[in-house]
């Protein structure tokens, strides 16, 4: 494959693909809410090693996503040095203690508190990225847009949202087409003009694109209006799964995860940092 | 005595943006389970006519109406969208535009979903409506999966859930191919008679409707009605040509040869039609007469080497191509959609690099040329002139590509000054690109990359959904350019622009060349046609009857066209 779209459904049949879309939704935003809570190491590796193995189960296919992910890692080696850059002692502060690896200055001081600290973070946001990816990788968008009318979002915005997703590659092919059209007549918008013309090229770009969109946005809402959307408060989807047993059990298990982070949390640790330093 | 189940009686139309009415004074009744066909020019309203029906009039596109319009005996201004498409169901000209679901069986309940039938029987209903359009084996495909073909009978499906008596298609045929185009004709009729429904098709390609049994042709131009009777009587008059639509082939080969139509002789299908054995002699003497063929017989200007192409690394959309596009020809790349054509035609302009094989332009590999040095020798204008347009005066847009590169502002002048002439744009050249119609803007794009002199000028679906007077324009347009010696390669599933423009075509199937050679030998050969799911002529079977190899009377006829042109220039 040269090119792999983000929101690329593929329904491979695993038993993640196989749960409703609504218990996907609940169980996704019930572990990112977890791994939210807590800046507890312990608790987020757990979380770490739940989504990898639930991506695991689901086959997600690590090699397609190769290019985010590799964007994704130098985002957050990046983040993990600006963070000690910017606030080198936060370590310290939240911990009360310090133990000193490598003295710079006075005021970027090395401890092991911030390195404990960052991690904690860093720990914190790769578990959540793979739980984005395989949501969307998992769940056929009109599915989800079902689902979010399930969770009482107004059903016109459910359906924007599946609109977007099924014109997004047209859209898409649009602005290559026009962008190759417009390379053909001498613009470069590629790597080897300066950064300032090809912001203004891509602007030119734009124009053909809003037009070819325009038109198109006129025969959606007319295709859409000659089969009655709109006229009722309340419509079915087509795509609905009813929740079945498994789809109980998915909920129950991130339910309990997510109560046993807040246990963590509020009874036992009973503070946002595990501390490992006294 | 039959109930109408549309009516229109006084009927007038303006839209609030505009002077004049687009329809005029509209008097017209349509029984129930009639068919009948409506034919007119882009811009002649009949679009507008078809908009009235479905309720897009009055209540999406606002204007002043006079008259009556009723629909099952209510007038169709009391009435909503949503309640008139319980009756009138609508498939529009661009069935994947039209496809809101991201799968087919979504797609076809759209409808019911919005009338909250439960799910429990919803989908039983969907599957019942898709095998009645052969597409319950699809009901999970995505859009971009199903060939135009299919996503017409999508669409029509979407309509049929809701049990509407009168079907309403607005141009069907626009973005089919030949065969496919057929295939839908035939499935209209089916489906007509199965559900015993009303259909009025907007059409102005005339003799592939015909294909199946229509009871009544309306004519309309300049916003009223023209003729409105049976296809016979309609084909025996000349009122369609007057009137720029253009007659089947075979009534026109028959009209060239001398031979007096009357509707005694069922002139509205080939099969019906009679012809005596004078009339026979004549047009087979008409045909002998006009038989020369002239070769263009020049250098080699670009050739393509065992080409390769794939996007995804496993299946090869091109698959080890050759052939030769000669200096001065007018060169068509045919075949149905998918087949590769396109892709193609990306590969000969940059926008694709090849896996394997070469381009060679007068001898030398353009390999390494970037897209822009391309642009300069190999010019593409695109189906849709709004994806090339991104200026917003038309000496802007003509003047782009110069300016890009840096040519100096009295050349720019100069050469926009004249390509302008050539494309009979001058008089317009200080307008704003938002005044012109669909032919005008597709003019401007040819202007846009003409300007550039590029030794060879690619089109991508030339005259789609253009009617035959524009089609006529913009044909006759790029042959003035062709015969002042520019080479042009077309990409079209149009079989009477192949026929009658180019000189040479290559016929994709599958991403290999089936077919290299005349246009005419293309659509008498049975084996090519059916691969490439193109389809016969009509020349084909006029020319068994007059008992002439096809090969040879659709070479005539070719001839016999061109030269009246020529009279006429």
């Amino acid at each position: 494959m040269k090119k792999t779209k983000l929101f690329s459904y593929v329904d491979n049949g695993t038993i993640i693909h196989k749960l409703s879309g609504l218990s996907k939704l609940i169980c996704f935003l019930l572990l990112t809410f977890a791994s939210m809570f807590t800046y507890d190491i312990r608790v987020l590796l757990v979380l770490l090693l739940i989504s990898l193995v639930i991506s695991y189960i689901a086959k997600f296919p690590f090699k397609r996503y190769k290019l985010v992910l590799v964007y994704f890692m130098i985002f957050m080696v990046f983040n993990f040095l600006l963070n000690f850059l910017l606030a080198p002692n936060y370590g310290v502060e939240i911990f009360g203690t310090k133990h000193v690896i490598y003295v710079f200055s006075d005021h970027f001081t090395l401890t092991w508190e911030q390195m404990y600290y960052q991690l904690a973070k860093f720990v914190k946001y790769i578990c959540i990225m793979p739980l984005g990816l395989m949501f969307f990788y998992t769940i056929d968008p009109s599915e989800f847009a079902s689902s979010l009318n399930g969770i009482k979002v107004p059903y016109k915005a459910c359906t924007v949202f599946a609109l977007a997703l099924r014109y997004f590659p047209d859209i898409q092919r649009d602005y290559n087409n026009i962008n190759l059209a417009q390379q053909a007549r001498g613009i470069d918008s590629s790597k080897k003009a300066s950064l300032t013309k090809r912001v203004k090229n891509v602007a030119k770009i734009l124009l053909p694109l809003v037009f070819s969109t325009l038109d198109r946005v006129e025969l959606i809402s007319n295709a859409m209006e000659l089969r009655g959307y709109g006229k009722e408060k309340k419509r079915t989807w087509y795509s609905y799964r009813r929740l079945v047993k498994r789809d109980y059990l998915a909920i129950g298990l991130c339910l309990f995860i997510f109560a046993s982070v807040l246990f963590m949390r509020f009874v036992v640790v009973k503070n946002l940092f595990w501390n490992p330093f006294i | 005595m039959k109930e109408p189940i549309i009516e229109f009686k006084d009927f007038s139309f303006r839209y609030y943006a505009q002077k004049q009415p687009t329809l005029k004074n509209i008097n017209l009744k349509i029984n129930k389970g009639e068919k009948v066909l409506i034919v007119g020019l882009s811009g002649s309203g009949k679009s507008t006519l078809g908009n009235c029906l479905n309720g897009l009039i009055p209540f999406k596109y606002e204007g002043e109406i006079s008259g009556s319009c009723k629909i099952k005996g209510q007038e169709t201004r009391d009435l909503s969208i949503a309640e008139l498409s319980k009756s009138v169901g609508t498939v529009l000209q661009d069935s994947d535009g039209q496809f809101v679901g991201l799968n087919v069986g979504e797609d076809i309940a759209f409808a019911l979903e919005n009338d909250n039938v439960p799910l429990e029987k919803m989908k039983p209903l969907v599957k019942k409506i898709a095998s009645m359009v052969d597409m319950e084996n699809y009901l999970t495909r995505s859009p971009m999966e199903l060939s135009g073909g299919q996503k017409q009978r999508v669409a029509l499906a979407g309509v049929l859930v809701d049990e509407v008596e009168v079907l309403l298609f607005d141009e069907p045929l626009a973005n089919l191919d030949p065969a496919t185009g057929k295939t839908a004709i035939a499935l209209i009729d089916e489906l007509q008679k199965k559900t015993d429904s009303t259909v009025v098709i907007i059409e102005h390609r005339l003799e592939d409707v015909l294909y199946r049994h229509v009871d009544r042709i309306v004519l309309i131009d300049d916003g009223a009605i023209v003729i409105d009777d049976v296809p016979d009587n309609v084909l025996a008059s000349d009122v369609l040509i007057r009137h720029g639509i253009r007659e089947p082939l075979y009534v026109s080969a028959a009209k060239f040869a001398g031979v007096k139509i009357t509707p005694e002789m069922h002139p509205s299908s080939i099969d019906t039609f009679k012809l005596t054995e004078d009339d026979k002699d004549r047009i087979l003497n008409w045909a002998k007469s006009h038989a020369n063929t002239k070769t263009k017989n020049k250098q080699v200007l670009l050739k393509g080497k065992d080409l390769s192409f794939s996007y995804d690394g496993e299946q090869n959309i091109i698959d080890d191509i050759s052939f030769d596009v000669k200096s001065g020809e007018m060169f068509a790349i045919i075949g149905k959609n998918g087949a590769g054509k396109s892709t193609l035609s990306k590969l000969l302009v940059g926008f694709e690099k090849e896996d394997k094989g070469q381009i060679l332009l007068e001898d030398r590999d353009i390999k390494d040329d970037t897209i822009y040095e391309r642009g300069k020798e190999i010019g593409i204008v695109l189906q849709n002139p709004n994806q090339m347009i991104c200026n917003t005066m038309i000496y802007d847009e003509v003047a782009y590509g110069l300016k890009n590169g840096g040519v100096k502002d009295e050349e720019i002048k100069e050469r926009v000054y004249e390509t302008l002439k050539i494309c009979g744009l001058y008089e317009m050249r200080n307008w704003p690109i938002s005044a012109l119609s669909y032919g005008q803007k597709k003019r401007v794009t040819i202007a846009s990359i003409l300007v550039m002199r590029p030794k060879i000028i690619i089109l991508d679906e030339p005259t789609a959904g253009q009617d035959y007077r524009h089609y006529t324009e913009i044909m006759e347009f790029l042959r003035k350019l062709n015969n002042d010696g520019q080479t042009i390669i077309m990409i079209t599933h149009d079989m009477h622009l192949m026929l009658e423009y180019c000189d040479r075509c290559i016929t994709l199937v599958d991403g290999k060349i089936y077919y290299e050679g005349l246009p005419s030998s293309v659509l008498v050969d049975e084996n090519i046609t059916q691969k490439a799911n193109l389809k016969m002529t009509s020349l084909y079977d006029l020319a068994k009857i007059v008992k002439m190899e096809p090969n040879d009377f659709t070479q005539s006829y070719i001839n016999a066209e061109r030269s009246l042109r020529h009279e006429k220039d």
